[in-house]
């Protein structure tokens, strides 16, 4: 069982994501995370699909994607080199005593403070898996009393070179 | 000219070539069946809705053209429902018209609302709410095109009663252009060669061919291709009549309740050429020891097909047609240069040898009717010239296995999805494309119940199908299904409570027939095929006969249970 990204384009049709997401429930594959926002492309949306599954489910969900009459391309960027990236906003428990050790942690994370109360603080922070599940894991200690992920979105690079 | 959005539904109709849908009105549709009068579709009112969609099915079967279904909003869309489940297994063209509840009204829990596109999301190839009179005929063009082109399936067309009232201009586009849509339909030469090298290699080939083969009209190219490649053929229950029953390559039906020699030669040939076959659980049994020996090659158009079941060798995604026409072209070449009767003479030798060691048989009885010697009669007075629908379960397994289909498009079943009452609506739909044919249901007594309604619309439409009960008072395939692994626990399948079937049709104004020993059956069906009106012929059959061969659930194909 691995994660795959998938990047999905779609005809931003009505009913686009519920056919999608349909196409999931109904097969039985596992959904980790799904995004969509339009492209600059008229009637475009792109989805990016965090997806769960040995080879042969990967391969099927591909396919299975690619035969939904809106879908326009479908892209495996597990396979390719590509940029992931998600938002997360995390609100985390920040008594006095703490809050040097989070700011200290939120400066060493590159990520911002994006909201602040007596007792708590809101971090805003961007990047990829390994580093979002590192400042989770580190702020865990604090107390997170809410998160918001965005999911991921991802690109292909532009070069597909081994450095 | 303006017209209205019913004017402009019907004309999309008339333009694609439509001549019959099959519907039954209500107030959602009313502004449609206003305009039907004036149009050159014929429209033939069932009495179910799940009668229509059958039926336009059946007729989409019979023809490899797009069957039409009209039905109101609410409850007569969602009674559509198992029809278009059924289709969409089967991969069969046919466009559902639906009606709607006004634009402004839909979300309000309307009177007859139902959100009839979220619930055929997953059953149709596609499907439509159109919210926009100037989007209706491209929309409709689409529908059509999508149901027929690449792999064919049921689409859904939502139709708000306002959008049917309001006026525009009519233009029918020429063609269909879609940027997301491009189903592959030529085969990749590379892998037409590599195909032809294996298939050159191969000492045991064996074809296993399916309902794509019928779909896609290219059973010429099949059938030439086994016959002067020397190679068998076994097929799926959807593939029946794509090669000659009565070919002495022809293995008969493969999987639970396919022939000895069929599973045999699955599970020793050294390569498998599939084709339109999608390696459904009732074919392989259990897929670890499905032809274990074999380098499999898959031909189908659906890409999402190959690979899902049985891991594949040699996938070529290509329409069947290009890719067996392309197959048959490279090995024309081969005819002279290489002697395929020898090359595979020892191994169909072997093929037969397994068909004369366990054929398909029964246990025949003087005076008592089986099932089997019922279709095997009505195969002899038929000649194999009529267009056989069945229903699900043991008549359809026996119509399956004691019929000889000879020619493509002659079987209507309901492979994939196994439809009770989907055999008499679809020979309806058949009987309208062809009148003059000879189109029989071969029904249980149990599955003839589920749509019998539509016994007034063949009736009132002359529309002379020939119903078959194989009637033995059972829910039968379930009854054998106890009795084999559920103790003979018999819960709730014995049906010996029944209406008279001869009194039913004669209610109905058809004529009805009972036969209860065996020397009358041909008598009677003889009679029965010959009067120019619906019959329902009710045989009393031997209650506990079962289909044999049968593979257990889950079991390898080779561990059959025999006669």
């Amino acid at each position: 069982m691995k994660k795959h990204t998938l990047s999905v384009m779609v005809e931003n049709e009505p009913g686009v994501l519920s056919r999608v997401s349909g196409l999931f429930s109904g097969r039985g594959f596992n959904i980790y995370s799904l995004n969509v926002a339009p492209t600059l492309e008229k009637g475009v949306s792109l989805m990016t699909i965090v997806a769960e599954g040995d080879d042969q489910i990967i391969e099927q969900i591909v396919k299975q994607l690619r035969k939904l009459v809106p879908t326009i391309k479908v892209k495996d960027l597990t396979e390719m080199k590509s940029v992931e990236r998600e938002m997360v906003l995390i609100k985390v428990n920040a008594e006095d005593s703490k809050r040097a050790e989070i700011l200290r942690i939120v400066d060493i994370f590159r990520c911002k403070v994006v909201d602040v109360s007596i007792d708590e603080l809101t971090i805003e922070v961007t990047g990829d898996q390994g580093k979002i599940g590192a400042l989770i894991s580190l702020l865990g200690r604090f107390g997170i009393k809410e998160i918001a992920r965005t999911g991921n979105v991802a690109m292909q690079r532009s070069m597909q070179i081994d450095l | 000219m303006k017209l209205t959005g019913a004017q402009i539904l019907l004309k999309c109709l008339e333009k694609e070539g439509v001549e019959v849908m099959f519907g039954f009105p209500g107030g959602a549709v009313i502004d449609i069946y206003d305009e039907i009068p004036n149009s050159t579709v014929e429209h033939i009112l069932v009495r179910h809705e799940q009668g229509a969609i059958h039926a336009a099915d059946g007729y989409a079967r019979a023809t490899r053209r797009v069957g039409v279904c009209l039905v109101t909003s609410g409850p007569g869309a969602t009674n559509t429902v198992t029809g278009i489940a059924t289709a969409y297994m089967d991969s069969i063209p046919v466009v559902i018209l639906t009606g709607q509840v006004p634009r402004a009204l839909i979300g309000n829990d309307a009177f007859q609302e139902v959100d009839i596109v979220g619930i055929t999301r997953p059953c149709t190839k596609h499907n439509y709410l159109v919210q926009d009179i100037e989007d209706l005929a491209a929309t409709v063009k689409q529908a059509f095109y999508l149901a027929r082109s690449g792999r064919p399936g049921p689409v859904l067309v939502d139709l708000p009663k306002d959008v049917m009232q309001q006026v525009a201009e009519f233009h029918y586009p020429e063609t269909v252009q879609m940027r997301s849509y491009n189903p592959t339909s030529k085969p990749h030469v590379g892998q037409v060669r590599k195909v032809m090298k294996l298939l050159k290699k191969a000492r045991r080939p064996l074809i296993y061919s399916g309902g794509g083969v019928i779909t896609s009209g290219s059973h010429e190219d099949l059938t030439w291709l086994a016959r002067n490649l020397r190679i068998p053929v076994t097929s799926t229950l959807m593939g029946l009549g794509a090669f000659p029953g009565d070919d002495e390559l022809f293995l008969g039906m493969l999987g639970m309740h396919g022939t000895f020699a069929a599973n045999m030669a699955v599970n020793n040939c050294d390569l498998l050429l599939a084709v339109g076959a999608r390696f459904d659980d009732r074919v392989t049994g259990k897929v670890d020891t499905f032809a274990p020996k074999a380098t499999i090659i898959h031909i189908d158009v659906d890409p999402t097909s190959i690979q899902k079941n049985v891991s594949v060798h040699v996938p070529l995604v290509a329409d069947c047609k290009a890719a067996l026409a392309a197959l048959r072209s490279e090995s024309e070449a081969s005819l002279d240069e290489f002697d395929w009767v020898a090359d595979h003479k020892e191994w169909v030798d072997q093929v037969q040898a397994w068909g004369r060691e366990h054929p398909l048989t029964y246990k025949d009885d003087d005076i008592i009717i089986k099932p089997q010697y019922v279709v095997e009669k009505i195969y002899e007075i038929t000649k194999g010239d009529a267009i056989i629908a069945t229903e699900v379960g043991q008549n359809q397994m026996w119509a399956a296995q004691f019929y000889k289909y000879t020619k493509p498009n002659t079987l209507l079943t309901s492979g994939g999805l196994g439809t009770m009452g989907y055999g008499f609506p679809a020979a309806m739909g058949a009987q309208r494309a062809f009148p003059d044919k000879l189109v029989i249901d071969i029904a249980g007594d149990g599955s003839i119940q589920m749509c019998i309604q539509e016994m007034m619309t063949v009736v009132c439409n002359r529309l002379p199908v020939k119903i078959v009960i194989l009637n033995n008072g059972y829910l039968g395939m379930v009854r054998q299904w106890q009795e084999l692994f559920y103790k003979k626990n018999y819960c709730e399948t014995c049906l010996d409570a029944q209406p008279d079937f001869v009194k039913l049709a004669e209610a109905y104004g058809a004529a009805g027939f009972r036969v209860t020993e065996k020397k009358y059956v041909e008598s009677t069906l003889r009679e029965a095929f010959a009067l120019d009106k619906p019959v329902i012929v009710d045989i009393r059959v031997a209650r506990e006969e079962n289909v044999y061969p049968m593979v257990p659930a889950g079991a390898s194909l080779t561990e059959m249970l025999l006669v």
